[in-house]
């Protein structure tokens, strides 16, 4: 059974950590720690692909609980995902692992943090749920602290500590109003149950908020580009491909499985949310000169979709409409899937120009690609991915989501009707603005000449690195090839939630995918790859055959510059700039002033920009103020005399007296 | 009947009696005084438990009783008399937070305390009902003390009185297990001990028994 193969390859997994943390230096070295991560990983992924459904319990934890742990289809679609990503950033690892400067504070949770995020999955009752949930939490958060002597590990580590403790405080909320009548934990009681209606609203107030911010969703993201960027690379792969995906998965687990029928109503905060994440973030991603913290502020916009076609789908099952919210869904959990391979690949190239120039600013890079080819053209397949360009699978899931929404003037309600084009609006926009985004990074990064020394001497990574990279790439291009494929594979996850599953794609010609019932829309990947092929072939030998094989050597045009060097190229901040004065004053209220020397003063004239970030100043500042002002407050208690303390009691006690006898 | 309402009679008196050494308690400036007193109460607490006993006809709360007599009424305030005398406090006189204002707040907590408990323990056997409530007065009252007084010797007094309502409150509850009354009378006289030896550290180190010259020593506000 599934169940059992996954806790076997937890606890290897778990046994690993303790080995690598006590073991000895040799024998449980970077690459064995990370080669065996690896091959558990696959047989956990395997099991997961081709096991059995079932449930388990195990009497450990809670004496009169137990821990259950089962393997339902929805379960099993995000074990392949977590250990297909593990798997990857294991086999990354083992090449990009020999940089680390501290591998003993990387290897022991490493592993762990693998093994929670498969426990969580297979959780089947709430405590065993949190209690994984705060596994994989401080295994992550002992990764982000791993080079503790920078500042910014620190700061990092403290608001992710504190965002992660108020996320598992949320769900633990959650879980407590979901509880059965007679205090049961266990998932399979819980579903029985019906809620009234405002408790219901809570608990997916309290899911939303406790997995949102766990997932990046706004304004919550605020650890998110933070701590990503902070942790090693192959661990930052982990948290933004396939963490985020465990903490999409907690709300699904959730609000479609837990809390029972659906109100139409809760799309709307979830469709909000899903939305705000998607556009902002992507803003945010296309000011930012870090690569890495780049890819985290995408990770929360590919968040955001993913939150977008979740919503759609909590619609369309409040309204009865089981075949567009199977449309949904897919859409949902397709695009979750390849945001892990294309994010993952991106943070493993971004990882390795870490290594090959200790650069983490594009703004110092620049034709890498001359020497680094292959990880450059795994980058590019990554990037046009993640840009949603045909025919690779971001195109694909994307597509699915704005078919979603083509489908919703048919929702009864006004509100909705209302509200889902505009947020199909905003991911238009979103799709159009993550293509500049990854244009920019890849264009700076990658293309024209080195704007620093360092890319001078960088050198192709490792293979195992490449290895990874390659795979990944591949997947990107397979499953952007053969959506059919996936999506089937998905279906049975989407028919237990909603009831429904898209028609069985597998059996149409030349493998194209139809979603719609009545078969009014298709798209077919392999066709418009042949198409593209074609076209290119086609353009190149018309070039060859018609163009002059005649060599003319002339001098570049200069502009008027004799010497154009590599700063004259276009640069990052000059490339986001006309988007940053289009939504600017809007999103980061950002302004720019000229600033003038004084007469005769030999001094440059300089322009200074500053861009605030308002979820940080709007929502986070009050709250740590207020906090402060508390902790304050109640320090002075700290220094009160004995006697003090006594009258305090004492009062307290004459209080609650008081109380008892007005009361009763 | 009669002899029922008499017994009635006799634990409510002896109860009564206990708030009014409390009472008494709380304005003795002198030390010696404030042990005399403290000695009655243990006494009175004695008596009221062995009544119990009679009453109830529970053969074990007599052991409470001695427990009461032995320890509370004897060994401790002679003990407390030597200590008082060794530090050489007997002589000083206390200055009592405002005497009246305490009395006052006193009479408020016994009026407090019967109305939580009257109500609360409705229906329950009259005799342990008003037990229960004069101890709670008896353990606020102890607790006031402590709260109001300087010199650790009447903090400790204080504590012990807290302590007699709590046995006063636990044998009204028809006893409790015999096992739990040992332990806490053991925790009382090795808490007793305990104090008593920091008593002598404090006065080694500060030459005065008054516990605000600890907080000065923490440098602290007062």
């Amino acid at each position: 059974m599934t169940v059992v193969m996954v806790l076997w390859c937890c606890l290897a997994l778990l046994l690993l950590a303790v080995a690598a943390a006590l073991g000895g230096r040799r024998a449980f070295s970077g690459p064995r720690v990370y080669g065996g991560t690896a091959i558990i990983c696959l047989v956990a992924f395997v099991a997961a692909l081709t096991g059995t459904y079932g449930a388990l319990v195990l009497p450990i934890g809670l004496p009169w609980l137990g821990a259950h742990f089962s393997v339902d289809r929805l379960a099993a679609v995000f074990l392949a995902l977590i250990d297909l990503g593990g798997g990857g950033a294991a086999l990354y690892a083992i090449g990009y692992g020999r940089h680390e400067h501290a591998p003993r504070r990387v290897l022991p949770f490493f592993p762990a943090f693998i093994a929670g995020m498969n426990l969580v999955v297979i959780a089947n009752d709430a405590y065993t749920f949190l209690f994984a949930w705060e596994v994989m939490s401080l295994a992550s958060w002992a990764l982000v602290m791993s080079d503790n002597r920078a500042a910014d590990s620190q700061r990092a580590g403290v608001v992710y500590l504190i965002m992660a403790t108020f996320s598992a405080l949320t769900l633990l909320l959650a879980f407590g109003l979901l509880a059965a009548p007679h205090g049961s934990y266990a998932f399979a009681d819980m579903r029985g149950g019906t809620l009234p209606g405002w408790r219901s609203g809570l608990v997916l107030a309290l899911a939303l908020i406790g997995a949102g911010s766990k997932a990046g969703l706004m304004p919550l993201h605020a650890w998110l580009p933070l701590a990503h960027p902070a942790a090693p690379s192959h661990v930052s792969a982990l948290m933004s491909g396939v963490m985020t995906k465990v903490a999409i998965y907690a709300f699904i687990r959730i609000v479609f499985d837990l809390l029972g029928p659906s109100v139409w109503w809760w799309a709307v905060p979830v469709l909000t949310a899903g939305g705000a994440a998607a556009v902002l973030g992507v803003l945010h991603a296309l000011m930012e000169r870090d690569l890495k913290r780049l890819l985290a502020y995408s990770t929360i916009e590919n968040v955001g979709i993913v939150f977008i076609g979740l919503g759609l789908a909590l619609a369309f099952r409040a309204n009865a409409m089981p075949d567009a919210a199977a449309l949904a869904l897919s859409a949902a959990l397709f695009h979750a899937f390849n945001h892990m391979l294309f994010k993952s690949v991106l943070f493993f190239g971004a990882g390795s120009v870490l290594v090959a120039t200790g650069e983490r600013n594009i703004e110092r890079l620049g034709g890498l690609i001359r020497v680094m080819p292959i990880s450059a053209a795994c980058m590019l397949v990554a990037c046009m991915a993640i840009s949603g360009l045909p025919p690779l699978n971001g195109f694909a899931s994307e597509w699915l989501t704005f078919q979603t929404i083509l489908v919703s003037p048919r929702l009864p309600q006004w509100g909705l009707r209302l509200l889902v084009p505009t947020v199909g609006t905003l991911l238009a926009l979103a799709a159009a603005l993550a293509a500049a985004c990854f244009v920019r990074a890849y264009g700076i990064a990658w293309l024209g000449r080195p704007r620093s020394a360092c890319v001078e001497t960088a050198h192709e990574t490792d293979r195992y690195s490449l290895a990874a990279m390659g795979i990944f790439a591949a997947l990107c291009v397979l499953a952007g090839l053969f959506p059919s494929l996936l999506i089937n594979g998905l279906s049975a996850a989407v028919q237990q939630l909603v009831g429904s599953r898209l028609p069985s794609e597998t059996g149409l010609a030349w493998l194209s995918i139809e979603p719609m019932a009545d078969r009014s829309t298709s798209y077919n990947g392999f066709m418009v790859f042949t198409f593209l092929m074609i076209a290119a072939l086609v353009g190149w030998l018309a070039v060859r055959i018609l163009g002059s094989r005649a060599v003319r050597r002339a001098r570049l045009w200069d502009c008027g510059y004799p010497d154009l060097g590599p700063s004259s190229q276009y640069s990052a901040a000059g490339y986001a700039q006309p988007i940053r004065r289009v939504f600017g004053p809007l999103v980061f209220h950002s302004s720019e002033t000229v600033v003038m020397p004084p007469p005769g003063d030999l001094a440059p004239a300089s322009i200074r920009k500053r861009t605030h970030d308002l979820a940080w100043e709007m929502l986070y500042e009050p709250v740590c103020d207020a906090v402060l002002a508390l902790a304050e407050l109640f320090n002075r208690v700290q220094f009160f005399t004995i006697r003090r303390y006594l009258s305090f009691v004492f009062l307290a006690l004459v209080g609650l007296l008081l109380a008892l006898t007005l009361w009763q | 009947m009669m002899l029922h309402d008499f017994a009635f009679d006799i634990a409510h008196m002896l109860a009564g009696a206990l708030v009014l050494l409390s009472l008494m308690m709380l304005y003795q400036d002198r030390l010696y005084a404030l042990i005399n007193v403290l000695a009655l109460h243990a006494l009175v607490l004695a008596m009221s438990v062995a009544w119990q006993a009679w009453v109830h006809d529970a053969p074990h709360l007599y052991i409470t009783a001695g427990i009461a007599l032995v320890f509370k009424a004897i060994v401790i305030p002679m003990a407390l008399r030597r200590m008082v005398f060794r530090l050489r406090v007997h002589r000083e006189i206390e200055t009592v937070v405002g005497t009246g204002l305490t009395m006052l707040a006193a009479i408020a907590l016994i009026a407090l305390s019967l109305e939580v408990m009257l109500p609360v323990t409705a229906g329950v056997d009259p005799v342990s009902r008003e037990d229960i409530a004069l101890a709670l007065s008896v353990v606020l009252i102890g607790l006031l003390m402590m709260v109001t007084r300087h010199n650790a010797v009447s903090q400790v007094a204080g504590f012990m009185s807290l302590e007699n309502g709590i046995v006063l409150a636990a044998t009204g509850a028809q006893g409790m297990p015999l096992v739990v009354e040992i332990s806490v009378a053991f925790s009382v006289l090795i808490a007793f001990i305990i104090i008593g030896i920091f008593l002598f550290r404090i006065r080694e180190r500060f030459d005065t028994v008054d516990v605000e010259a600890l907080d000065a020593f923490r440098g602290e506000r007062k």
